[in-house]
Order: structure tokens, then sequence, then C-alpha cells
């Protein structure tokens, strides 16, 4: 095992201690459809700390892939994008597209969730890694290539040095995955975005994949953004949560008190939905209902139609996310009715 | 009962799902369709002049008012023998595809179906005839039997049939894998059934389009054949002929070989928009 | 491949033993002589069974002895040796110029759908389409050959180099409508290469848009484009018949023609068995380069 590059220092970043690495106020994605402009994604604010891994759940449909492509702007046209991302100070919504193409796959990377169809075909995945060596650490030839194989041997590639020469679809699943963070790790970036990266796996894969990421976290001193819509996979490895539901954040909080005390009624039925592994025999309970249509949502809270706390106050006003506990806020205008769990081991 | 309604309705909802809203140059090609069939059908209306007049006091004329497509080295009006023309192509158009829509869709359905042995001799037939050039092939042909549209006839549809077998068997096969037939299969229903209600209408629609498509290369290959006179013979007016007519006065009375071509161009161009927009009409982009 | 080679020249052999009348008088034409017509019944063995007819016939294309021109009096080989060459010139001289005409305009208007530079381009590689490649001959040759004189109106040069001048305009014309093919093609293959994901992944490498359009646009889309353009190259040879005739091309296109005309039958058979097997290669190689090309077709 190679020696991995030095863990990121915030200080390093040039931030004061506890200051936050990526700052995103008041973001609003709108597409724009022949039948309409279509919110995706509605006024989300949140921070990623230096080493800090924050998951955004929610179900298909809830903005938090869209969520995390405006960050870098990659979304196509006709799309608007409102709002600040602070990254160290830049505003990346309104950065020149040469600061972007700098930022981008350099300081902060992206991975994807169909490792299949993210990789280029035709070309090796060597080939891949070296594109991005190339264009942002200006490595060329020799030292390049051994960059790359310290790359694959890091994400726990075997036999690193000739499979820099193997296509995608000469990899396994998991392995194909693998070859996609360290495709992403090239430039060693200080913040990982990654969408859904475990969704299209087996659940003994994701495992690894999840413990991957992990110890890169360790290691390499990196943030992460876990874009997810199981909660299990939360459990494991984030630090802190976002939930959001029909393109807004509807609650944020440190993992453990998602699970043990959820403030909004939407992250309370996904957490009922989980099985609970120990406890005795229950049924499972799915959260009745559908995710509504961005573009017919009904007034106040948009989860006001599925909710089983739901009163006249819910549907007439949209509830305003506000802090409900020290690091925990919740858009539930009902957050101190809902119920506590037990800690239930891991 | 109930699954046979079930097998039907599949079939006519998969029909039904496949229309969406017609493009523009749908309707653009149709309008010169209709335009040519115009001048095909009524020609005596649209042309001023005979077309086979000669006269000798107007020869080798530049477009004007009296002849707007301008006269030839005969005296005859450019135009009005365009107009004449029309008929003679469409016709060609016609001829050229219609055996080999026919026989060819026929015998796609049966091979695709039916695979096996047909199915290799079939693909034999097809290695040799896509190995030469579809226009030497006919060319070569029409050598053997003479000069003369009927023959030229003759030789397209001798090769042509396989383009259309050959689509219409990939269609059958897909059709053949898919889930009303095999449900059509366990019901019992018989091959013969199977294959001329259910999977014949869906395997067809390709072909139907191909056939627009396939009446504009039509056109060009006949107006080829006439250029190089192993089509259409002079005196008629084939545009084809027509720009052969013209080949020798390009410096001098350009407009002779220029308008037949632009007209031909123009119904090729109608005939393909035709087609596309059908393509078009009944696959529509998910 | 070899069955289908067989069916070839099975055919072939068939073309001419198909015509009304004696082979041996068809073949000689006009100049026939009692003589004459022996001789050639014996060459050709007309007395004897078919089967043996077509041993004869095998065992002489094999020593590549493809009978005689009666029209030219040289023998079929020389004439395909010699003219040969200049045809293939031809079509692959269109098929770049082809190629050049059709990948920027593909990009363009795929990367623009919808706009107006979009639709124009669509509207001409239509027009183009349909254009035949006699009357699009005619015109350049009679514009820019003899009218304006700025290229010569037909023939080839003496050396090869001169040819990419003499052979400008009638390659252009034949390869007008490859480019109307092949643009569609490619167009529409970018189109659904930009809806993938690898597209996007490779946007967030932040890799220069240039090398994303190349790299992996491109590199990807431009498959099913060559294939076609190695399929399209039999129809381009057919369509260099016609040019040849246009321009005065000595090539076998043109030669074909003539001896359908002048009855010479020998050369029509010739003729008809070199370009089965020049296709032939063609379509082996064009498998050859698919795979090259999408490494996920490579046989293991």
């Amino acid at each position: 095992m190679s020696r991995p590059p030095a863990p990121h220092d915030p200080r390093a970043a040039g931030l004061p201690d506890g200051e936050a690495l990526l700052s995103v106020r008041h973001l609003d994605t709108t597409f724009h459809t022949p039948r309409g402009p279509l919110h995706a994604v509605r006024d989300v604010s949140f921070d990623v700390r230096p080493g800090e891994v924050l998951g955004i759940v929610g179900e298909s449909g809830s903005g938090k892939s869209v969520t995390l492509r405006s960050i870098l702007r990659l979304l196509k046209p006709p799309t608007e994008i409102t709002g600040e991302v602070r990254w160290k100070g830049l505003d990346l919504l309104t950065a020149s597209r040469r600061r972007m193409l700098e930022v981008t796959g350099a300081e902060i990377s992206v991975i994807f969730q169909e490792p299949m169809t993210a990789l280029n075909p035709v070309l090796t995945v060597g080939e891949q890694i070296l594109e991005s060596l190339r264009a942002h650490e200006g490595l060329r030839g020799a030292a390049a290539r051994d960059r790359a194989t310290e790359l694959l041997d890091l994400v726990g590639i075997p036999s690193p040095r000739e499979r820099l020469g193997a296509y995608p679809h000469e990899f396994s699943g998991g392995m194909r995955q693998r070859a996609m963070i360290a495709i992403a790790l090239a430039s060693t970036p200080q913040l990982l975005l990654a969408d859904e990266p475990t969704t299209a796996l087996d659940v003994t894969i994701q495992d690894q994949i999840l413990k991957l990421l992990l110890r890169l976290r360790e290691q390499l001193g990196m943030s992460v953004i876990l874009v997810t819509h199981d909660l299990g996979v939360v459990a494991q490895t984030c630090d802190r949560v976002a939930v959001m539901y029909a393109g807004r954040l509807v609650e944020t909080a440190p993992v453990r008190a998602v699970f043990r005390e959820p403030k909004h009624a939407y992250t309370l039925g996904l957490r009922l939905s989980l099985p609970s592994g120990g406890a005795h025999r229950q049924p499972l309970q799915p959260i009745p209902g559908a995710p509504p249509d961005l573009q017919d949502l009904p007034p106040g809270c948009p989860f006001a139609p599925r909710c089983s706390y739901v009163t006249d106050a819910c549907r007439a006003e949209e509830p305003r996310r506000q802090p409900v506990a020290p690091q925990h806020t919740s858009a539930c205008i009902h957050s101190d009715r809902l119920p506590a769990f037990e800690e239930v081991g891991s | 009962m109930a699954s046979e309604v079930a097998a039907t309705g599949a079939t006519r909802r998969r029909a039904r799902a496949r229309i969406a809203r017609p493009k523009p140059t749908l309707l653009l090609g149709l309008t010169i369709v209709v335009a040519m069939l115009l001048m095909a059908l009524l020609p005596h209306i649209v042309a001023p002049y005979d077309p086979s007049k000669f006269d000798y006091d107007a020869i080798l004329q530049a477009p004007s008012a009296a002849h707007w497509f301008g006269t030839d080295n005969f005296g005859r009006d450019v135009f009005s023998r365009v107009v004449y023309g029309a008929r003679v192509d469409l016709q060609i158009a016609l001829f050229t595809t219609l055996f080999p829509f026919l026989f060819g869709t026929l015998m796609g359905a049966l091979t695709g179906y039916v695979g096996r042995w047909l199915d290799g001799i079939f693909g034999r037939i097809v290695d040799v005839v896509m190995v030469f050039p579809f226009l030497i092939l006919v060319i070569a042909i029409v050598a053997m039997l003479g000069p003369g549209l009927r023959n030229m006839y003759l030789a397209v549809s001798i090769v042509g049939w396989v383009y259309y077998a050959r689509l219409v068997r990939g269609e059958t096969i897909v059709q053949k894998q898919s889930e009303y037939v095999q449900a059509a299969r366990v019901m019992g229903y018989s091959p013969a059934r199977i294959v001329f209600r259910h999977i014949f209408p869906n395997a067809v629609t390709p072909a139907i389009v191909y056939w627009m498509t396939d009446m504009s290369l039509g056109i060009l290959l006949g107006a080829s054949l006439g250029y190089l006179g192993l089509g259409a013979q002079p005196p008629t007016a084939e545009w084809g002929v027509m720009v052969a007519d013209g080949k020798n006065f390009m410096v001098t009375a350009p407009w002779i070989s220029t308008f037949p071509g632009l007209v031909l161009t123009l119904a090729g161009v109608g005939f393909s928009l035709v087609g596309d927009g059908m393509a078009d009409l009944l696959r529509p982009k998910s | 491949m070899i069955p289908t080679l067989l069916v070839i020249l099975i055919l072939v052999f068939a073309m001419v033993r198909l015509l009304p009348g004696d082979p041996a008088v068809a073949i000689l034409g006009d100049r026939v002589t009692d003589e004459a017509v022996a001789k050639i019944r014996a060459e050709l063995g007309l007395d004897r069974p078919l089967p043996v007819q077509f041993w004869y016939f095998f065992e002489r294309v094999l020593r590549g002895d493809l009978g005689n021109s009666i029209n030219l009096k040289i023998s079929v080989i020389r004439l395909i040796q010699d003219r040969l060459p200049v045809t293939l010139f031809l079509t692959l001289y269109a098929g770049v110029l082809a190629a050049v005409l059709a990948v920027p305009a593909a990009v363009i208007s795929a990367l623009t759908r919808g706009s107006w530079m979009d639709n124009l381009t669509r509207a001409i590689f239509q027009i183009g389409l349909s254009l035949p490649v006699f009357y699009v001959s005619l015109q350049l040759l009679g514009l820019f050959g003899a009218r304006l004189h700025w290229f010569p109106v037909g023939g080839i040069g003496p050396t090869p180099a001169s040819n990419l001048y003499y052979l400008f305009l009638p390659a252009l014309s034949l390869g007008f409508y490859l480019a109307a093919i092949l643009m569609r093609n490619l167009r529409s293959s970018i189109l659904e290469v930009l809806n993938a994901e690898y597209v996007d992944f490779a946007r967030a490498k932040g890799i220069r848009p240039r090398l994303v359009l190349t790299k992996h646009i491109l590199r990807n889309a431009l498959i099913s484009t060559v294939t076609l353009f190695g399929l399209s190259i039999g129809q381009l040879m057919g369509g260099a018949v016609i040019t040849e005739t246009v321009f005065a091309i000595p090539g076998v296109g043109r030669l074909m023609v003539d001896a359908i005309f002048g009855r010479d039958y020998a050369v029509v058979q010739g003729l008809t068995l070199a370009f089965a097997i020049v296709i032939m290669l063609v379509f082996l190689l064009t498998d050859l380069v698919y795979t090259v090309l999408d490494p996920r077709t490579k046989v293991a």
C-alpha cells in the first residue's frame, strides 16, 4: 500500500475552525418544460464542514439528485438556478466557466449511481483516470500511470497496473463502482458528491463500497455529500442528515437525532418503514400515497396529503424550517407531537 | 374468451399508442406529392403545350413568359414536357416498388416466422444481393433483357424485394418474441392465424414506411437509368431522359437539363419527407 | 464468405448462358466467323455438360483468365488492372469529401438542435438525399467545368496527385448523397450519446468541453456512422458508374456501361465478379474496424 496523501486540514483550506467548506443558501432550481416551469429544488440551504459526511435523503422526485448537480451546474438547459453556493468563499453559481473547470473534478468530484452507464465504454479505465490527471494535476506519461495505479490500489482493485488497460465492461459491478471512485479521486478532491453510489449494487457490495467511502474520508480528510433514498445507508455512513421532500428541505439533524427523534412527519414515516433488526416482528409500515406532482403542488405543506398528523394549519400555509433542537431543524409544525425511538443496535 | 379479447386488445392498444402529432415536414411532403399527382393525372390541364410538338421557330429559347422553362433543341416546351413526365416518373415510382413491397413483405414474414432452413436460404440470398451495388445489378439485368421500361421494372423487382424482406423478417422476429404472441401461442392459436392477425399488422408497418422512401429512390433509379439510356427511351418525356437530352447544351441552354432535374429532386424530396413523417408518426420517441 | 463467393461465381457464369441464342455468338458479337465460333465453343466446352463447363470457367477464373474484350481487344484482367484503381480512387475520394461535409454539419446540427441552423442544415442535406448523382455531376460539370473553366471537363490527370484536382468535381458529385446519409446517421447518433450518463460524468470531471466532444461524444457516436460508411462503399461504387459516364473517366464503372451497350459480355462478366470481390472485402474490413472501434465487441 502506498502512502496516502495527507488529510485535508481545515486550516490549510484557509478556513477558521468550524467554518463550512460548502455553504448552500436558498438554492432554487427550475426546469422549463413544455408543461410549464418545474421547481425541482426550492429554497434549499445547508452547510458541509471539512471531513463531514452529509446525507441527503428522499424519495425519487424529491429533488436530491438535482440539488447535487446544481452545486456544480451540471444540469442541461433550459434550467434556471438561483441562490448561492459558496465553496471556500467562491460562489459557484456565478463563477466563470474557466473557474468552474478548475473546481469541477479537482476540488469537488462527483460519482454517479450506475457505473456501467457512467463510464465511457470505449475508453479504458486507465485512460479515464489519466484524463483527470492530465486536466487537473498536469501529470503525463509514466508519472501519470503510476499515480493511476496508486488510485486503483487505493480503492481496493486487485492487480491495479494490469487493470489500467481494461475496459469498463470487463469489470464486475462492484469493481466498476470502485473504478469510478478512483477516477473521482484522481485529483484528491476536498468534497465528494455521491449520487446514490450504491443503489445499483448488491447488498454485500453496497456494504463494501460504503466502508470504502468511509475509509477514504479518513485517509484523505474528504467531505462527502451522499445522496440516497435508503435510510439504512444513512445510518451506516453519515454524520449529518438532510431530508428532502417535494424539492424542499424538511429536516436537518445529526444522524443519531434523525433516528432517535425524527422531527418531521415524513422523516418519521421513513423511519417507520425501516425493518427494525433485533426488535420483535412487526409489519412494515410504508408511507401511504404517492410522491406529489411537482408541477401541481397543493397549498401548504407538500406532505399534508399523506400525513397522519395533518391539521388544517398544515394545509393553510407552507411551514418554514425552524430550529427545534440543538443542530436540528424541521419544517413540521407538529414536530413536538412526534414519538421518539429506542436506540437499536446498528 | 377473455384472453382472446386481451390479446387483440393488446394489439389495438399498441397501434393506438403509436400515433403522435404530424410534423410540418410531413405536410410539406404531402403537398409536393399531391402536386406531382395532379401533374400526372391531369397533365393536359397543367401543361400549356403539347410535349412532343416540335417548333423549329422556337428552338433553344431561354425561359420566358411564353415558355416558363424555355424550349429545347427541337423547340419543345420544357415545362410541358416536365409536366407530362410526371406521369411517367410516378408510374416508375409505383412499378419499381409495388412488387418488391408485396413479395418482399410476404417472404420476410414467412422467413421470419418459420426460420430454420428457410432463413438459411434467405440469408444466403441477402448476402449475395448485398454484395453488389444495387444500380449495377439492375443495369446488368437490364443489359441481359434489353433496355426499356418494362425490363427495368422486372430488373428492379428481381433484386428489390430482398430489402423489404430483410426489414420485415427482422420485425417479425422481434414480434415473435413479444409477449402477446407468446400468449397467443399458449392459447393454442394456429400459426397462420398468429402470423396474419397478430404479427403481420405490426411487422408490415415499417415496410409501408420504407415503401414511401423507396418510391423516392425508385424515381431516382428510374431517372438514372433513363439518363443512361437503359430505362425509358427517348422521345418519352421522362425526367432522367430529359436531363440526358440536355447534356450537350449545358453551356448554351442549361435549362433543358436543369429544370427536369430540379423537379425530379423535388419529387424525391416529397416522397422521402412523407416516408420520414410516417416513420415519426408511427414510432414516436418516448 | 466462401459459400457466398461460390454462389456469385455460379451466377456470373450463368449470366451469359441465360442470354437467348448461342453464347459463343453472344460473346463474339459481330465478329462471327465459323472458325471463331468453333474455337470459342471448344474453349468454353459448350458441348459438354453444364457442370463441366462451370469447372472450366472456375479453373480459368482461378488462373486469372477472365476472357478478352471483343471491343477493346485486351484481356479483361488487364482492363480491370488498369481501370479499377481509378474507380477505387474516385470512390475513396468521394468518401473522404462526404465525411468532410457530413461530420461538421452533424456536430453543429446536433449541438444546436431545434435552432434555425439545425433546421437549415437538415434541409440542405435532405435535398442532398434526393439529388440524383447524374444530375449533380452534370450541373457541376456544366457550371464549374464548361462554363467557368475552374476545373477540367473530364478525364483523369497524368499523375495520382494531379487527380486530386481532376477528380474533385466527380468525387464531390458522388459524395453528396453519401454525405447526406452519413450526416443524418451521425446527427441522430450524437443526439443519443448526448443523453448518456458518461457524457455527464465526463463534464463532472472538469475536462475541457472540446475534449468532451471529441473523446467522449464523437468517439462513441462515430461508431455506427463509420460502420454505415463501410457498408455504403458498395452503393458509392454503383454511383461511380454514373459519375464516370458523365465525366468520361476511364474507370470500371464506365467500362461496365460501355460493355453493356457494346455487348461485350466477357467484360460484363469479369467486372461483375470484380465488383463482388471488392465489396466483400470492404464488408470484411468494416466488420474488423467495428470490433476495433467498439471494445465491447472484441472476441476474447
